[in-house]
């Protein structure tokens, strides 16, 4: 038996080249497996943790999806707001601890504009309840101040002090700005992974400033009101379009939740943050699974390629299987031979596939959280990923006997002189 | 007959997809010693005679007896520890295993035969002594045990096949065409060495060839198309 193994190995270093090959192939799918499995779990996980430690978001009556699309990721429009009065009495139930009102509507280069209150930076958490930072600066205190995510910064290269112009409504291109009333770049928040990286934050008055004279989503002709002015009137804000809530008691969510849905002045709806967010990854889910698939695939090809590679390689073995035979080997000892064979090529693909996984991961998190947000944390195999991995041994362990059965069935077949 | 070591009666062997009868012999049977000559042209059977005696192809009928061990009535592993132990090949040519040295390939009989690992040991120093010696007798140069066999002329290849084949001192040593990838000289050469050592181990020697003119030297010589019945009858037909 030591013996055996001791062939096998030698046998196989006499073809390390081809083998190596197939090693390196298994690595990479075992790598790429891995890989996406990892991405979709952190993809998966910094989504989940958009928003924490708010209980509660409230907005128009609309699908539950929809509001956490526009409240939390500033993706799409509102449909309706809610107006400054129906905020105050909510801030005011005993229930509530704190509330951030967010109005929207107005963008900056392609980057959502967000009007809210400096407890944003104060009650906004994020990940396992993370408050936000400032990377420099800080929350706007001036009227025409904004406080901008860490991937607007970066990917317009602003710094605190530069000037910046809003644009009315969401997009890129064709929009009118709002280029009479600049505004100051006063904090630049530090990366959260979450969609406040994208976004710019300036106060609710500053919202009404940039509107005062604009009527009907359009500016009024030939009307307008210089910047300096502007503090001069009245900016208490008719609308806000979501607001964030805080509950003093977790235990009062339900019973907030019911008062909110059943507000009398206009149709309101409230929703749970973590259940939203879990019914907005079902409908995101359908490409992550696609990509699970996709690198499933990856795998059965480089295991097709094992197959394949140790059921060439029989042929030219034939003789070197014949002389063993000759010797005495039996044909339980051949088919040890192959199978082990295939087995240590898979063991060490897979290990040196997560080696090789480990090794990226380091040497390329950082970027990929400053390129795509997306935090990728070097860690051990998760459970899920022994799963994956069981499967892809077993799987091998298959391929590998298939071989080792081949060449059983063949040294049977051939006798001690092969018909090559 | 008591030192009776190869005794065939009434064999007939078909392979599993073959309509006719391969081989059919009535009887063969050789003594210790005794070095026996096989001739036939290709196809003539020779290799499925080869496959039967080492136990790895199964007859239809008949019985095949080596050394007293009924192969027939044998397991198939029974056969592999009985090949194992008792008979030495050597093949036409790439009989090494080219990942081995030259020293481990002839070993590698002892590897899978304890019979033959012990009685290795018994008859010199030490396992690596014996494959030494035979490999001094067999003309190996000791500046070529350290080599890759594959870079060892054919010749060499064959002598070092042959001390394999001898190492442990098998019963019996079967050998299918070694010379037949040798000019003539080392033809004659190789033969001579071979015979000389199965004689002083006192093994019986088939030879299988399609060439007649190295019978010589042999206690006996065998057309293998007269003995084969099945090869006659599809003649006639």
């Amino acid at each position: 038996m030591k013996y055996l193994l001791s062939l096998a190995v030698r046998s196989a270093w006499n073809r390390k080249l081809t083998l190596g090959l197939t090693l390196m192939s298994i690595a990479l799918s075992v790598a790429l497996l891995l890989g996406v499995e990892r991405v979709r779990q952190d993809a998966q996980d910094s989504f989940a943790q958009s928003v924490s430690g708010t209980d509660l978001v409230i907005g128009a009556r609309t699908s539950p999806v929809q509001l956490m699309l526009y409240a939390v990721f500033h993706i799409g429009d509102a449909t309706n707001n809610i107006h400054w009065q129906t905020y105050k009495d909510i801030a005011a139930n005993p229930l509530v601890a704190w509330t951030i009102p967010v109005s929207m509507g107005d963008s900056h280069r392609g980057f959502p504009v967000v009007g809210t209150t400096t407890d944003y930076f104060e009650h906004f958490h994020y990940g396992e309840s993370e408050p936000l930072t400032f990377g420099s600066g800080k929350p706007f205190a001036g009227l025409f101040d904004a406080v901008i995510g860490a991937e607007v910064a970066d990917h317009l290269g602003y710094r605190v002090g530069d000037k910046i112009t809003l644009s009315h409504g969401m997009g890129d291109i064709g929009l009118t700005e709002h280029a009479d009333k600049p505004f100051t770049v006063s904090g630049i928040l530090a990366r959260t992974g979450t969609p406040v990286d994208r976004t710019v934050h300036v106060s609710l008055e500053a919202i009404e400033a940039i509107h005062l004279d604009w009527q009907g989503g359009a500016k009024i002709p030939g009307f307008s009101i210089p910047a300096q002015y502007a503090s001069k009137f009245d900016l208490t804000p008719k609308e806000v379009t979501a607001i964030l809530v805080g509950l003093k008691n977790r235990a009062g969510v339900f019973k907030m939740q019911r008062d909110v849905n059943e507000y009398h002045t206009e149709p309101l709806l409230a929703v749970l943050p973590g259940v939203a967010l879990d019914q907005l990854w079902q409908v995101v889910s359908v490409a992550e699974r696609a990509l699970l698939a996709v690198s499933g695939m990856v795998v059965v090809v480089g295991l097709c390629g094992l197959i394949a590679v140790i059921l060439a390689s029989l042929n030219e073995r034939r003789r070197e299987l014949a002389i063993l035979r000759s010797v005495g080997a039996r044909p339980m000892d051949v088919f040890l031979l192959l199978s082990a064979e295939g087995l240590f090529i898979t063991v060490s693909g897979i290990l040196i596939g997560m080696a090789l996984l480990t090794a990226l991961t380091a040497t390329f998190a950082p970027i990929i959280q400053s390129h795509y947000g997306l935090m990728i944390a070097p860690r051990f195999v998760s459970y899920d990923e022994l799963g994956l991995l069981g499967i892809v041994m077993g799987v091998s362990l298959l391929a590998s006997l298939a071989p080792g059965y081949g060449a059983y069935r063949l040294s049977l077949a051939d006798g001690l002189t092969p018909r090559i | 007959m008591a030192n009776s070591v190869i005794q065939i009666k009434n064999l007939a062997f078909r392979y599993p997809v073959a309509d006719n009868v391969c081989l059919d012999i009535q009887e063969l049977h050789a003594n210790a010693g005794d070095r026996i000559f096989i001739y036939g042209p290709s196809g003539s059977g020779k290799s499925t005679l080869l496959g039967l005696l080492g136990g790895v192809l199964t007859p239809e009928r008949g019985r095949i007896s080596l050394l007293g061990h009924e192969l027939t009535t044998m397991s198939p592993s029974a056969r592999d520890r009985l090949r194992a132990d008792h008979i030495g090949f050597v093949f036409q040519q790439f009989n090494l295993i080219p990942y081995l040295s030259v020293t481990d390939n002839v070993l590698l009989s002892c590897r899978f035969s304890s019979r033959r690992h012990s009685r290795a040991i018994a008859s010199g120093n030490g396992l690596h002594d014996e494959a030494e010696r035979l490999l001094d007798h067999l003309d190996i140069a000791p500046e070529l045990r350290h080599r890759p066999v594959t870079q060892l002329s054919v010749g060499q290849q064959q002598r070092v096949a042959a001390a394999r084949a001898l190492i442990g001192r098998p019963e019996i040593v079967i050998a299918d065409e070694p010379t037949s990838a040798l000019d003539a000289e080392r033809q004659s050469a190789f033969l001579d060495l071979l015979s000389r050592e199965c004689i002083a181990a006192n093994a019986t020697l088939l030879f299988v060839s399609h060439d007649r003119r190295l019978a010589s030297g042999f206690t006996r010589e065998i057309a293998l198309p007269s003995l084969n019945r099945a090869q006659a009858a599809q003649e006639v037909a």
